[in-house]
């Protein structure tokens, strides 16, 4: 009979060690599916992990690597905090919306004048924006006792309606012929999030999510805010007798994660997407749940998750065009990516045993 | 039947480093009480769940009843007879009492019909208890009640019972002896765990004693004094703590006419509590758990805040002060749950250090946290307290429950506290732990703190508080001096524990 058996204490080797196991049971797993499909397995775990980095056309892959990885690293940071302390923003999708709406509100009002100071007006006014979208389940939870899971996800729909409406209107391009949609922001040099070094995919958006890595790295394990966020999720009650405010850590952890969110928003209009449109955001909001997830809601974690789920996204559009993969296979393999995660993480706190039972 | 019920035969069980049983022999006839005797990791727990059927021996045999007795699980254990109250309580917090009671039986009969032997059991054993309660607004002492009345609505042939005096009031303890005593007359025996050496001489036919897994000795408790028990589990002399009388000085903290809500519907507020403390005095305050003391410490430690001018400390309001607030001024406290609220699971001990000693150590600085210095105040917990772990790396979690008491205790101490409010400071621990944990209270008093000390149990209060006051139903009695109270009297002063008398329990 196999059994699990808690730790005394959570082991750091399994800690470290289960993302690599879950990597490479997922790339087995997912040769089995894509041989039943028909394929060559061996040439669709190539395509997905190896050709976008040193495969004949790397070159284009690798700045769509971090043009990806960057606003999931930053809005997955964000979410982080809160989900260490135990507070469960799942509405990053509409605070990265309407922080994009924010930001690109502020640079086309002053369209077509050329001042410096447009952009990093528009960097702030984005952050507000998706902060200003998270208090409204923060304060509610403050107040009234809501629960913030429900509050940000339905949040997340009234953002989308709201992105639809501004394209239609308020946001709408004179110059368009009716389309829906903004003018191009990337066409508008003073509001333009254009690319650092050409070529590379690193824009403003990247570095922004670097440096959220080493924030949340210093908060987490240097800083006494920190550590009551950790406390506040081991233990609430330990918590407050310690001296942590609840309240303060509920405004702080989701003003963070819609900050963030709404950098991420800002960042990906006015750089690689260019414009604010219907179809503007594409669940980057909620797959850095996953992200956050993967890497153990740790910062370098998180970094590592990002970059591994950019690589899974495009290497999957490449196996669906090169191989004709249909993409939901390539959405299962994403998902048996984090199922081989969970499972494998209990490894971490429990050990397997083998043979009769025992509770010591 | 046979004279011996369970016989148990050179059980033997090793752990990775550690052998927990060695060739552990004793034997229990029907209608006996038989004490289990020994410190914290002398082997009783391993011991018990060998014949609980949780652990299995790697080594030795048992029977029961006369025949070859392999518990594979505690549900064959059950299937045997033989039933278990443990120390920590396995129930769910959001069921109530009757649906609690339920999920531990092999057969439970209808809601309805249990709820009416529920009641019944209740009344016949003095444990009186409804079946409806949500399990959550149970004090630990009520809880404890639901564990028991589990198994006695069993019909076990061994009642298995782990330290279950630990959270009763003398009257309780008396009922519960009277029940167990029943049982006792009806044949059967009773397994009975405890480190409270005098309710062992009480109530105890036979005791076997263990030391570093070994049966050390087998005795005959009531032919015994407290002190040579003692001694026969800890393998040394035992030193009872010792107090210097000296004369009270100025008063640190006064407490005039605190009211507080209760926090959960069930639970018990504080009403018109007034309360005095001077420097170099120990004020115990007992009571029947679930009375307001957990109410009490959270209005003292600051994590409810409270209405102006109800707390004075040095003579200054400090009602609306937050916990750290009050830390800073030098009022300490240590709740009574060690897991979960005086510190957490899962964090080093260097983390759980920081939980309350990040102001008076001085391990924060502009915000930034000073982990060397945090690093060095647990090792300074660790070496003035006796703390037995490999470092201030480990869990809180995987220290036994007297070496977490130590540590919690020696953190709010070595803070030197002006004054210092610590609810059940030895629940659970041993015999030698509790020793000097009782000690350290004493000093700390000695060295011109003002002490607080919230306990059920009343030997422990008897034995280090200059004055006594008891919480019943919210209120607090007026302190007394402990010089000259009878047992009687604080019985008087818990007032609300008439009710759950013998006699009346019985009618």
């Amino acid at each position: 009979m196999i059994r699990l058996e808690r730790r005394p204490q959570a082991s750091r080797l399994w800690a470290a060690a289960t993302p690599l196991v879950a990597v490479a049971l997922t790339m087995v797993a997912g040769s089995a599916l894509f041989g039943f499909l028909g394929k060559d397995p061996f040439i669709s775990i190539r395509t997905i992990f190896w050709d976008p980095l040193f495969g004949e056309f790397a070159w284009y892959y690798r700045g769509q690597l971090l043009v990806k990885a960057g606003p999931l690293i930053l809005i997955a940071i964000g979410l982080s905090l809160g989900f260490r302390a135990g507070i469960w923003n799942i509405g990053a999708e509409g605070q990265y919306i309407v922080g994009a709406i924010c930001g690109a509100g502020v640079g086309l009002a002053f369209y077509p004048a050329g001042f410096w100071f447009i952009f990093p007006l528009m960097i702030v006014a984005g952050a507000i924006g998706g902060f200003a979208w998270a208090m409204i389940p923060a304060v509610l939870k403050v107040w009234f006792n809501t629960n913030e899971i429900l509050v940000s996800l339905l949040l997340v729909y009234v953002a989308e309606q709201l992105l639809a409406s501004v394209s239609l209107g308020l946001l709408r391009n004179p110059d368009g012929a009716g389309f829906p949609g903004s003018r191009n922001l990337r066409q508008y040099e003073a509001a333009s999030n254009a690319e650092i070094i050409a070529g590379t995919g690193i824009h403003w958006g990247v570095v922004t999510a670097l440096l959220a890595v080493i924030f949340a790295y210093v908060l987490l394990s240097r800083h006494m805010l920190g550590y009551q966020i950790r406390l506040a999720g081991a233990s609430p009650r330990a918590a407050r007798f310690a001296g942590v405010r609840p309240n303060l850590l509920i405004v702080f952890c989701l003003g963070a994660g819609g900050a963030l969110a709404g950098l991420a928003g800002l960042f990906e209009v006015s750089g690689p997407s260019g414009q604010i449109s219907i179809d503007f955001n594409s669940g980057y909001g909620f797959t850095a749940i996953i992200v956050a997830f993967l890497g153990r809601l740790h910062p370098i974690g998180i970094l590592l998750a990002g970059l591994l789920l950019a690589l899974t996204f495009i290497g999957g559009e490449a196996a669906q065009a090169n191989l004709g993969l249909p993409a939901s296979a390539i959405q299962a393999f994403q998902g048996m990516l984090l199922f081989f995660l969970l499972a494998v993480d209990v490894l971490a706190s429990y050990r397997i045993r083998l043979g009769s039972p025992e509770a010591a | 039947m046979t004279d011996t019920l369970l016989a148990v035969d050179g059980l033997t069980k090793t752990y990775p480093g550690v052998v927990a049983n060695d060739n552990v022999s004793f034997s229990i006839a029907p209608g006996e009480v038989h004490a289990l005797l020994g410190e914290n990791g002398a082997g009783k727990s391993t011991l018990v769940k060998m014949v609980y059927g949780l652990v299995r021996p790697d080594s030795g045999r048992m029977e029961f009843a006369g025949s070859p007795y392999e518990p594979a699980s505690p549900h064959s254990a059950r299937a045997s007879g033989i039933t278990m109250v443990f120390q920590h309580f396995s129930l769910f917090e959001a069921l109530n009492v009757a649906e609690n009671i339920a999920l531990g039986m092999e057969n439970p009969p209808p809601q309805r019909k249990l709820a009416k032997r529920i009641r019944e059991v209740g009344k016949a054993f003095g444990l009186p208890l409804s079946p409806d309660r949500l399990v959550g607004e149970l004090s630990a002492g009520e809880r404890q009640r639901v564990e028991i009345i589990r198994c006695l609505l069993q019909d076990p042939k061994l009642l298995i019972m782990d330290e279950p005096t630990s959270v009763l009031t003398p009257q309780e303890v008396e009922i519960l002896f009277e029940t167990l005593r029943r049982l006792r007359a009806e044949g059967t025996a009773i397994l009975y765990i405890s480190h409270k050496l005098e309710e062992i001489r009480k109530l105890c036919d036979r005791a076997t004693v263990l030391r570093e897994g070994r049966v050390t000795g087998i005795c005959q408790p009531s032919a015994e004094s407290v002190r040579s028990m003692a001694e026969m589990m800890v393998g040394s002399t035992l030193k009872t703590p010792s107090r210097r009388p000296g004369t009270p000085g100025a008063t640190v903290l006064d407490v005039a006419a605190l009211s507080v809500a209760p926090a959960s519907p069930f639970g018990t507020g504080l009403k018109d509590v007034g309360l005095d403390v001077r420097s170099g005095e120990i004020l115990g305050i007992g009571g029947v758990a679930g009375n307001g003391q957990d109410e009490l410490l959270a209005a003292l430690s600051g994590e409810v805040r409270v209405v102006r001018g109800a707390l004075r400390f040095h003579g200054n309001d400090i009602g609306n002060f937050g916990p750290v607030a009050r830390r800073r001024l030098g009022l300490l406290a240590a709740p009574e749950e060690r897991l979960g609220h005086a510190a957490v699971p899962d964090m080093s001990l260097t983390e759980n250090a920081l939980l309350t000693g990040a102001v008076r150590e001085g391990l924060v600085g502009r915000g930034f946290l000073r982990w060397n210095r945090a690093r060095a105040f647990a090792k300074r917990i660790i070496s003035a307290f006796d703390v037995r772990t490999p470092g201030p790396a480990s869990a809180a979690r995987s220290l036994s429950g007297g070496n977490l008491q130590k540590f919690v205790i020696g953190r709010e101490i070595l803070q030197r506290p002006a004054c210092l409010v610590v609810n059940q400071p030895t629940w659970g621990v041993d015999a030698a732990a509790a020793a000097a944990i009782r000690q350290a209270l004493l000093d700390l008093a000695a060295e011109g703190a003002a002490v607080i000390v919230i306990s059920q149990d009343l030997d422990e209060l008897v034995e280090i508080s200059d004055r006594f006051a008891a919480l019943n139903g919210g209120r607090l009695s007026d302190a007394r001096q402990v010089a000259g109270l009878t047992m009687d009297e604080i019985g008087l002063m818990m007032g609300g524990a008439h009710d759950l008398a013998p006699g009346n329990a019985a009618a």
